[in-house]
């Protein structure tokens, strides 16, 4: 698979936020920088199903230290996480 | 206000569990309607600390105990809840859940679940699952600590669909102990009590229609630290009193701290004090003994622990209004 841009990556991440956490209602998507966490969007368990689909999307797998915040919570920071990863 | 110190805990005992005796008259009275109460003993404070409160408002003729010991429970769970009842001179029995959970698939199902993550997983391993606590900068995610039968140790991170199952098949434990609590309840036409303290009522640390199901929770106002000093108060005996809080659902051995919160009791009773009245991580800081950066750390894990657990407290939600039954 192509690496994906961070555009890509973002539009990936959005998608399915809002087919799994929202039940489809796209007009209460987050904002590329809103905190996940912060807002209450996604919780821990949110966060490890955000890494599986991460994972099985992209093919790579996440390391324990890179579970941080920085990489996970937010769609931009997801995007530009992923970007990084499967670019190696 | 008084500067923050661990003193801020301190309260006085006596007067408090006369208010709490009066409460627990009144709501099992005119609230629930019922006759009595029933406490689940666990050998644990908690419990332990809800039985003399239960004693002391309606005295033992009114309390009924029930120790539910199962396979995964500590050797020393029975001796202790026991010691309590029989402290307290309060009628109990005892039920033993195992087979009851061997029924449900309990422990079959989580093997089933750890073995997704360690396939060598069977008989004579132990396990429990943890949290990573305050190094680092972590997200909260949960990893799974195998022992093998030769005493190895090994760690992993739970993938989701492994963690989800291993939760699933604990919480039929305190779900199961609910229903005998309630079966016992139901034939004496007693109320139930809940044992959750301030620490794992607020934190969601408890199991909906498990542990977090009751009729009354006498201590779920007061911090761990008061619950401890509460039960000494009580003349609960002197080894409950002295034990460090534990799940006691996992085989492996396993400190609240490790499996939910980030800090020992004892710190994270004054971190949620703080939390709960404004003090700044650097006032914070020295009297809980972690640095600002840390405390800055906890008051947010305390946050989002609020805001990610709020289901397990929210009553069933309707979908139109019945105001006749809701007021």
């Amino acid at each position: 698979m192509p690496a994906p841009d961070v555009a890509d990556a973002q539009l990936e991440v959005t998608k399915f936020i809002v087919d799994n956490f929202l039940f489809g209602n796209a007009a209460e998507a987050p904002a590329p920088a809103t905190s996940f966490m912060e807002t209450g969007l996604i919780d821990s368990t949110g966060v490890l199903e955000l890494v599986s689909f991460v994972e099985e999307k992209y093919g790579f797998k996440v390391a324990d230290d890179e579970l941080v915040p920085e990489n996970l919570d937010s769609v931009a920071n997801l995007a530009a996480f992923v970007v990084k990863k499967a670019g190696k | 206000m008084a500067a923050f110190s661990k003193d801020v805990l301190v309260i006085d005992l006596e007067a408090e569990a006369q208010r709490i005796a009066g409460e627990i008259r009144r709501i099992v009275a005119h609230e629930c309607k019922r006759r009595g109460l029933v406490v689940a003993l666990s050998g644990g404070i908690d419990s332990s600390c809800v039985a003399g409160l239960a004693v002391k408002a309606l005295g033992p003729s009114k309390v009924f105990g029930v120790h539910m010991p199962e396979r995964d429970s500590s050797g020393e769970t029975l001796r202790l809840s026991q010691s309590v009842s029989t402290t307290l001179g309060f009628e109990s029995t005892v039920e033993i859940l195992t087979p009851i959970l061997e029924g449900f698939g309990c422990y079959q199902r989580r093997d089933e679940a750890i073995r997704m993550v360690f396939p060598a997983f069977g008989p004579g391993w132990k396990s429990k699952i943890v949290l990573p606590g305050l190094e680092g900068g972590a997200v909260n995610v949960y990893s799974l600590v195998v022992q093998t039968p030769e005493g190895t140790i090994h760690k992993e991170r739970l993938p989701l669909k492994a963690y989800l199952q291993i939760v699933a098949a604990t919480n039929f434990k305190q779900r199961t102990r609910k229903t005998l609590e309630y079966f016992h309840a139901d034939r004496l036409n007693y109320a139930v009590t809940g044992t959750p303290n301030r620490l794992e009522s607020d934190q969601g640390f408890f199991v909906k229609g498990g542990d977090g199901l009751a009729d009354v929770k006498p201590i779920a106002h007061l911090y761990k630290t008061q619950v401890y000093a509460m039960a000494k108060h009580l003349g609960i005996p002197a080894d409950i009193c002295g034990r460090a809080p534990t799940t006691d659902t996992y085989s492996l051995a396993q400190g609240q701290d490790e499996f939910y919160f980030s800090l020992p009791y004892a710190q994270m009773d004054l971190a949620l004090w703080a939390r709960n009245h404004g003090v700044s991580p650097v006032e914070a800081a020295p009297v809980i003994g972690i640095t600002a950066d840390q405390v800055e750390r906890v008051y947010k894990d305390i946050d989002q622990k609020r805001v990610t657990t709020r289901y397990l407290g929210l009553k069933a939600q309707l979908c139109g209004a019945v105001p006749e039954i809701t007021g």
